[in-house]
Parts: C-alpha cells; sequence; structure tokens
C-alpha cells in the first residue's frame, strides 16, 4: 500500500501517546524545581491601593513573591498586539498596556496580581492567600451592548471602543438595500466560548547563569512566535538567549497561540531566583485566563430584489474583546470576519462596521475557526430567514445565489478573490448522504412518536492557510505569514523534516512524512519530523488558521524539490549524463533512455561520502531549507445538514443524523482529515447547544468549571457522515486547502437552523445559541401561549 | 503523614506524602508515570482515570492513603510499544486520538466499559465514556475504537 499522498495511513505519533509516553510540558520535571502560583484578581476592576506580600513572603517554603511593581522596576513589558486596524475617523486601534503583573489596576476576574514561588505547590498555593490585596472597586462592564457608555476601563480606550472599522462600500449596499424589494432583517449574538484544550496551558522556565539564557518549555501553538515576542518585546534581550520549546501539547484550538502573563513571569522570575519555575493552570485557572472566543452581536440587514437573487447585505457588529487586547484579538472580527461576509454567494454590495468593544472579562481572541464561524452563522441563519419569509426551500434559495462555478476567481465585495470552487455538487452530495429528499417522511414519522424534527443545512466558506504577507501586512497584521520547512537527509538516506508549524493533534509527523514518502519514494518509517524547539527548527510562524499543510506543506514540498534538483546533479554526475536527461521516479534517479539508475539511498551517501563529487559546481551533503509565503487564502467550503428531534416535554434536543460533504482541495491522508472534521463539528454542537461562557453583572465568571461550562461529551452527539468534493487549490503545489476548522464554521448554523425547522410548525421563527433543553422548552411554551390566545 | 505503598504496573512504591496527596499526584509526581493526566479539578473530565483493583476510578477522586495495599494499573501498564494491549491498538487504528491528552484515561475505561459489556452497542459505548471528555475528536472514532477494542481483545 502507498504510505504517501492521499494514503491513509495510521499515525506515526499514535504509539507514545497510547503508551502514556507523549511528553507534555507538565510531565517536564528539572532539578530543584520551584512551583509558581498566580494570586489573581477576585474583583472585576479595581484599582489597587495597596499589595501586601509580608506575611507570604515569610511562609513555609516560599523563595520569592513578586508583584508589578518588580516588573516595573525590571523594565518588562507585556504582550504586544500582533495585528491591528485603522477606524473609520481615521484614528489607529487603540493598544492599551497589557502588564504581566497587574499595576495599579486589574481589569477581570482573574487578572493576574502577584506571583508566590515556592518549594512546592502546596506551599506556593497556601502563601498565596496570605497575599493581601486592598481593591478600591469600580463597576464591572460586563454588557456588551452597554459598554461605550460604561465605566472607561484604560485611559488609552474612550468609550471603551478598541476600534470602529469598517470594510466595503457603504453607499452601494444602503442603494441596494433601499430599492430592494425585500429586506430581511436579524439579530443574532454568537455565544461566548472558551476553547478548552483538555491540556490546560503550562510553564517551565529556567535560567542558565552561564551561558546567560533562558529555557522556556510551553503549551504554545507556535512557539518561535513567543520566543520573539518575549525576547524581542518584553524582556528586551539578544533573541537567541532565549530558547522555547513546545513539546507534546494537548490541543490548543487557538488558545495556545498567544504568549500569556504567566509563562513571561515565570521565564523572568527564573532568573530572579536563579531556580527553574514549573507553573500549571488548574482547569479553574484556564477558564478564568485563556483567551475566550466568539462573543459578537451582529445586526444583519439582507437585500433580495424580485427574483429572491441577492443584491446587498449590511452587517453591523458590536463584539466583545474584553480586558486587554490579546496578540490576534483584533484581526479576528475585522479581517478574519468582515471578509467572509460574501460567504459562497455572489452578492452584488457588501458593508460592514464591526466595534471592538473593551469589558471587565477576560481577553478573547481566536477560537476554532476564529472569525469565520461568526460570519458563517450570520449569514446561514439570515439565509434561512430569508428562504422562510419567501417560502423557497433553504438549499433552493442557496442554489439561486450561489457563485456559479465558471465565475472563478471570483473577487467578492470584500476584499477576497476566491481562486476555485464549485458548490453545487457539495450541496447535492450532502442532500444525497442524509437523504434531503424523503426528509418529511421521518418528520411525520417523529411527530407519531411526539418529536419534532427538524432538518438544517449551512453551506459555508473559509479563508485558510493563512496568508500572503504582503496582504497580511496591508491588512494590518505586523508580521509576515510565511513557513519554513528544511529537509535533512543523512548519508544513508533517512530523512528529517524540520518545520516552522507545530503540531498539537493534528499529526504533522504522519502527514508531512507522507508528503515526503511522496516526492522522495521513501519509506514512511524514513522519515522524522522535528518540530517547537527553536533551538531546532528555523524560525516559522506555528500552528493556527488551518495553515499548516498550505502554507508550512507547501515551505516543505519547496525544500524537498531543492533535494531533488541536488540530487538530479548528483547522479547526473555519478551516472556521467547531463542533468536534463536525469529523471526522478519512484526514488530513483534514471538517465533517460537508458538502464541506468541510481537509487535516493547512493545519491544521499554520495553527498556524504563525496570521493567521486562534482566537487567544482557543487557543495557536498544534503539538507535544503525554503521559506514560502503563500500566494492567497485558500477557500475550503462545503454543505453540512444537521438533523435534530426535539422533544416538546424537555426542550431537548438530540442530534440525529449529520451529513457533512467538503471541499478541503487534495488530501494528504483522508484518515487524519475526517477526523478534523469530527472534531470541528462536535465543536460547533457544543457551541450551538451545550456551551456558554456566562459572567454575572459583577464580573464574575459563573461558568468557570466542567459543573457550570457544559462540554460536548460522547453521549451528546452521534456519528457523522463525512463526504468531500475537490477543487484542488490552485496556488500551492499540494493543491491543498485545510481543513482544520471547517467543521467549527459549518455547523453551528446548521443545528439552529434544524432546530427552528423542527419548530416551525409551532411558528417559531429564532433560537439563539446555546440553544439550552430551557430555552428550546421555552420557545416552544411561548409559541402555544401565542397560539392560545 | 508517612510512607504509603501500593503497587503500580506491578512494581510497589513506596513514597512519603502528605495526608491530603490526590492518587493522580503520587502516580504522577512520586511513581514519575505521567501518562495518567490531569484535565481539571471537578472530577469531570476523565484524563485521570486508572484501574484500581481492577476497578477504573478517576485518580484526582481518591487520595494516595485510600489506595494504599492496593494494586494500580496505568496506561503504562497495559501494553507496549512492541506489544499494544488490543485497545490501545484499535485506537490507532481507528484514529481515535489526536493530541493524546484525553487518551489514556480514554483507554483505560475503554478497557474497562468493554470488559463489562463485550458486546455494547453505540449507544452503550457513549452512555459508557460519559466521564471522559474529549476536545479533539469529536467522540466518533473514539466509539468506532472501543468496538474494534472489543472485538480484538475477545472478551
Ligand atoms: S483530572 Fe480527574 S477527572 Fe479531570
Ligand atoms: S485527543 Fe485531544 S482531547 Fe482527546
Amino acid at each position: 500500500m502507498s504510505e504517501g499522498i492521499g494514503a491513509s495511513v495510521t499515525r506515526k505519533e499514535d504509539k507514545k501517546f497510547l503508551t502514556g509516553k507523549g511528553r507534555y510540558t507538565d510531565d517536564i520535571n528539572r532539578p530543584g524545581q520551584t512551583h509558581a502560583y498566580f494570586v489573581r484578581s477576585d474583583v472585576a476592576h479595581a484599582n489597587i491601593k495597596s499589595i501586601d506580600t509580608k506575611a507570604a513572603s515569610s511562609a513555609d517554603g516560599v523563595v520569592a513573591v513578586y508583584t508589578g511593581e518588580d516588573v516595573v522596576a525590571d523594565g518588562i513589558g507585556g504582550p504586544i498586539c500582533g495585528w491591528v486596524v485603522p477606524c473609520r475617523d481615521g484614528s489607529a486601534t487603540k493598544e492599551p498596556p497589557h502588564p504581566i503583573l497587574a499595576n495599579g489596576k486589574v481589569r477581570y476576574v482573574g487578572d493576574h496580581v502577584a506571583v508566590v514561588i515556592a518549594e512546592t505547590l502546596a506551599q506556593a498555593k497556601s502563601a498565596a492567600e496570605l497575599v493581601e490585596v486592598e481593591y478600591e472597586e469600580l463597576p464591572a462592564v460586563v454588557d456588551l451592548e452597554k459598554a461605550s457608555s460604561a465605566t472607561e476601563i484604560h485611559k488609552e480606550v474612550p468609550d471603551n471602543c478598541y476600534f470602529d472599522w469598517e470594510l466595503g462600500d457603504e453607499a452601494s449596499t444602503d442603494k441596494a438595500l433601499k430599492s430592494a424589494s425585500r429586506v430581511v432583517k436579524l439579530t443574532v449574538r454568537n455565544n461566548r466560548l472558551v476553547p478548552n484544550a483538555m491540556e490546560p496551558r503550562a510553564a517551565l522556565a529556567e535560567y542558565d547563569d552561564i551561558s546567560e539564557s533562558y529555557t522556556l518549555h510551553t503549551t504554545s501553538q507556535n512557539p518561535q512566535l513567543t520566543r520573539l515576542v518575549i525576547a524581542a518585546f518584553m524582556f528586551q534581550i539578544p533573541e537567541s538567549k532565549l530558547r522555547v520549546v513546545a513539546p507534546d501539547v494537548g490541543g490548543g484550538f487557538g488558545s495556545k497561540i498567544y504568549v500569556y502573563a504567566e509563562e513571561a513571569v515565570c521565564t523572568w522570575a527564573s532568573k530572579k531566583i536563579n531556580r527553574p519555575i514549573k507553573w500549571t493552570a488548574d482547569r479553574t485557572q484556564a477558564f478564568l485566563s485563556d483567551a475566550h472566543g466568539r462573543d459578537h452581536i451582529n445586526n444583519v440587514q439582507l437585500a433580495l430584489d424580485d427574483n429572491n437573487k441577492i443584491v446587498g447585505l449590511r452587517v453591523d457588529t458590536i463584539c466583545n474583546l474584553g480586558s486587554y487586547l490579546s496578540a490576534f484579538a483584533v484581526s479576528v472580527p475585522t479581517y478574519l470576519h468582515g471578509t467572509l461576509l460574501s460567504g459562497v454567494y455572489d452578492i452584488p454590495a457588501i458593508y460592514t462596521n464591526v466595534k471592538g468593544m473593551a469589558t471587565t472579562t477576560a481577553p478573547v481572541d481566536a477560537y476554532r475557526g476564529a472569525g469565520r464561524p461568526e460570519a458563517t452563522y450570520l449569514l446561514e441563519r439570515t439565509m434561512d430567514a430569508a428562504a422562510r419569509e419567501i417560502g423557497m426551500d433553504p438549499t433552493e434559495f442557496r442554489r439561486l445565489n450561489f457563485i456559479p462555478k465558471d465565475a472563478f476567481p471570483y473577487q467578492t465585495q470584500v476584499a477576497l478573490q476566491y481562486d476555485t470552487g464549485d458548490y453545487e455538487p457539495q450541496l447535492d452530495k450532502a442532500m444525497e448522504m442524509i437523504d434531503y429528499k424523503n426528509f418529511e417522511t421521518r418528520r411525520s414519522e417523529a411527530a407519531k412518536r411526539g418529536m419534532y424534527r427538524g432538518i438544517g443545512v449551512s453551506t459555508y466558506i473559509e479563508a485558510c492557510g493563512i496568508a500572503p504577507s504582503a496582504v497580511a501586512g496591508a491588512l494590518g497584521s505586523r508580521v509576515g505569514l510565511y513557513e519554513s520547512a528544511s529537509v535533512r537527509v543523512d548519508p544513508t538516506g533517512t530523512i528529517t523534516v524540520f518545520t516552522g508549524a507545530h503540531s498539537h493533534g493534528q499529526g504533522h509527523a504522519t502527514t508531512f512524512a507522507q508528503i515526503v514518502s511522496e516526492k522522495l519514494g521513501v519509506p514512511l518509517a524514513n522519515v522524522d519530523l522535528i518540530h517547537g524547539d527553536s533551538e531546532k527548527n528555523s524560525f516559522g510562524m506555528g500552528t493556527y488558521g488551518s495553515r499548516s499543510l498550505a502554507v508550512g506543506g507547501a515551505a516543505l514540498v519547496k525544500a524537498l524539490d531543492k533535494v531533488i534538483e541536488k540530487s538530479k546533479k548528483i547522479a547526473a554526475h555519478l551516472m556521467e549524463a547531463s542533468v536534463e536527461d536525469v529523471e526522478f521516479k519512484e526514488g530513483k534517479f534514471a538517465v533517460a533512455g537508458t538502464d541506468k539508475e541510481k537509487a535516493f539511498g547512493e545519491i544521499a551517501l554520495a553527498a556524504y561520502v563525496p570521493h567521486n563529487y562534482p566537487h567544482e559546481t557543487l557543495e557536498p551533503g544534503l539538507e535544503e531549507s525554503a521559506f514560502y509565503d503563500p500566494l492567497n487564502f485558500t477557500y475550503p467550503s462545503g454543505a453540512h445538514i444537521a438533523e435534530v428531534e426535539v422533544d416538546p416535554a424537555t426542550g431537548v434536543v438530540k442530534v440525529v443524523d449529520w451529513a457533512a460533504c467538503d471541499d478541503f482541495g487534495n488530501l494528504i491522508n483522508p484518515m487524519i482529515v475526517e477526523g478534523q472534521v469530527h472534531g470541528g463539528i462536535a465543536q460547533g454542537i457544543g457551541q450551538a447547544l451545550l456551551e456558554d461562557a456566562h459572567y454575572d453583572e459583577n464580573g464574575q465568571l459563573l461558568t468557570a468549571s466542567y459543573m457550570d461550562y457544559c462540554m460536548p461529551r460522547a453521549d451528546d452527539l452521534p456519528s457523522f457522515k463525512v463526504g468531500y468534493t475537490n477543487t484542488p487549490c490552485t496556488h500551492n503545489d499540494l493543491g491543498v486547502k485545510g481543513c482544520g476548522e471547517a467543521g467549527a464554521i459549518a455547523s453551528p448554523p446548521a443545528i439552529i437552523n434544524a432546530i427552528i425547522d423542527a419548530l416551525s410548525p409551532l411558528g417559531v421563527t429564532d433560537m439563539s445559541m446555546p440553544a439550552t433543553p430551557q430555552k428550546v422548552w421555552k420557545a416552544i411554551q411561548d409559541s402555544q401561549s401565542i397560539a392560545a390566545e | 503523614m508517612g510512607d504509603i505503598s501500593l503497587t503500580i504496573n506491578g512494581k510497589v512504591e513506596t513514597h512519603d506524602v502528605g495526608d491530603n496527596t490526590l492518587l493522580v499526584d503520587f502516580i504522577r509526581e512520586k511513581a514519575g508515570l505521567t501518562g495518567t493526566h490531569i484535565g481539571c479539578d471537578t472530577s469531570q473530565c476523565g484524563a485521570c482515570v486508572v484501574h484500581l483493583d481492577g476497578v477504573s476510578v478517576k485518580a484526582c477522586t481518591i487520595l494516595a492513603a485510600q489506595a494504599a495495599g492496593s494494586e494500580v494499573t496505568t496506561i503504562e501498564g497495559i501494553g507496549s510499544s512492541d506489544s499494544l494491549h488490543p485497545m490501545q491498538e484499535a485506537f490507532q487504528e481507528n484514529h481515535g486520538l489526536q493530541c493524546g491528552f484525553c487518551t489514556p484515561g480514554m483507554v483505560m475505561s475503554a478497557i474497562e466499559l468493554v470488559s463489562k459489556n463485550k458486546n455494547a452497542s453505540e449507544k452503550e459505548i457513549r452512555d459508557g465514556l460519559e466521564g471522559n471528555i474529549c476536545r479533539c475528536t469529536g467522540y466518533h472514532n473514539i466509539v468506532k475504537s472501543v468496538k474494534a477494542g472489543a472485538e480484538k481483545m475477545g472478551v
């Protein structure tokens, strides 16, 4: 069986995880290691009048206690904002300071006030209780809609508005709305979520006073970027004096992209006490201080003409970015959201305004899909609302408005140019997979059992493979978004790949090896992958935005091409042929038209034992690097259809069937891709039915544990039907688009549309996320009492 | 407190621990077996599941002292890299894991689940794994793995 591109080979990384040999940050210990525990604010918003650390400092086992004053004294800066946008009035995004230990003020429950470092974690914890903080409380700012008129949180952020941004043509959109024969209006809220990777964040920092350098093991999706930010921006030390390693990382989903206060504090303090410091979040701390996701309110107006064609779309959004601007917080609701508003539809006029607001809640940033789930949710909900209003089948209404397949490349009205796609076949296939045409029979059958059955469609698009550096830069990104790869061939032909991408569940060790196996004709077992260590890997941008394969994989192909090119020259020399005549196929270099050939391993050996070698023209060795900067985003798309049953007695929604047909371009390992789809759908179902991060009016997070924040469990979910169509990406060599976020983007509107469809006989036309039993039950009761009146 | 002895994967582990030391911390910190994970602080996630005298327990819910004298089996004790336990094999073959963090607890729960109910249906498997949270896989392939594991174990 082939082990190359397209083969569902089992994962190379599995054995270590299955046997308990995974090495996550918290599994690593160092001699002489101390433990850190953070004193966190228990109030949402307050001036700090005083902090008394005396009792804590002299408690049993305590090595040191530090506060914001110590951080300031050492000139340590806070994490920076990686992306900013211009405001409508021409002003810049407001970027307030983000101290790693509070500097005179706390701005959310969980904000870091002090750190206690002790011999044992238990000692650090009990000493932390002795730190006395006197607060002068200020009003909490929790209600997103009222944030602009609430108490100021940062003096640098007037009206608690970080930015007020727009995209598209307002005049032509408003004109389209005015002259339309129908305007469908909808307000939706994208509920606030906590990413909840199962491995809580952790850090192990140490300082070597001989080499004067730090080593930080941390739970990061992009260790190289973490190194750059901490060394150059926060500590202002030579970058070479900080090594950052992200060993095995237990899921990220966006929440492990950013540099967090804890890892910076531990690194800084490890020099001060000249001992290693370990910190691991417990789940409560993770809930309080991991960056949250989503939290938008979107006002949508969709204009239709007499033929039910869409003629305009206006979306006014306010989004909650929390107490500080996390690294990519600004990009999520703007360029990762506003640019996707055309969806898979041909929309001639689009305008969007987004206000990014500060509140006294945890920072909000990217969570699986980041901006694209919000865009898809508002659009797909509105598509269904429109279809209902005009009495059309929602699939027919979508088809009528799809971008036709001969319109590619398609320039949207919101900056992006889709290179390729074909939306009808994926909808056809999903409908077939779920047996859409016989749905009404199933609805009646369910009705006989007293259940309301509904079906809901979502046809989505996303922009992945983030991103062409020049475009990203023009849109406000402060980093380029290329990726790096190196291929080191050993004398015997075994291979090590170094990538700037980082795997925390995605299976890169397997997928990247499959690419190598395909290109070089070597067995999978001969290929190893190294990632996540700034000492070993070239600078790279890490993994998020479904970019590893589309950008990192493309970089790998470029490096492999260089290896092949050089190998051909060596082969030509060995076989006394001209390079042009050397062909490389199935792991062998052959001279065209002859039976002369050399195996890849022979070439590798000649490169390192160069007794017979073209020294005049070629250096020995076989090791090549490449940096790949994508030419465009990639545009995965698809159709997801959910079928649900609602129990009117309890309001419980059961997802009974699911069909997903996605176009990810070419697939390297279909088994892994399918797993990504499953996981994404599960998170989307979680958002739609179960999950909700909720602060009370005093800014206390009421959902700070798995007792209160409802994670999807095995018995909440069905098995999924997954299928594909394929229009290969036109601008990377692999023809791949990325698949990591699709499920989470597509699924929430499919479920909510299905619930509304189920309850439509009762006249229910709206449902907010999460559609908890209580909410659904109430909607049923309300509809019945209206009917009774 | 003083020394506590228990047998982990056939090896006697005797360590001096505090009386509030949890079994999971004993396993990770004292015995150095880091395959057993900690994913929450409310006994909800199942990342810490081990077998205690043959019965699956969340190792974060009991004290090391309560386990004194018992036989504990952790993920490290059920198979090795050359000879995986059939359930471990089934997880690999069916892509029942992604980041691997929930995996040890999931596998330990799965083994007990199928040894109690060898013909578990999909619904029974899903109900049986209710105490184990996985954020990555959406459970689809875990359920498949457990079914395949049951067959392989021939229980
Ligand atoms: S750590 Fe034991 S159940 Fe979560
Ligand atoms: S595999 Fe990552 S939590 Fe289950």
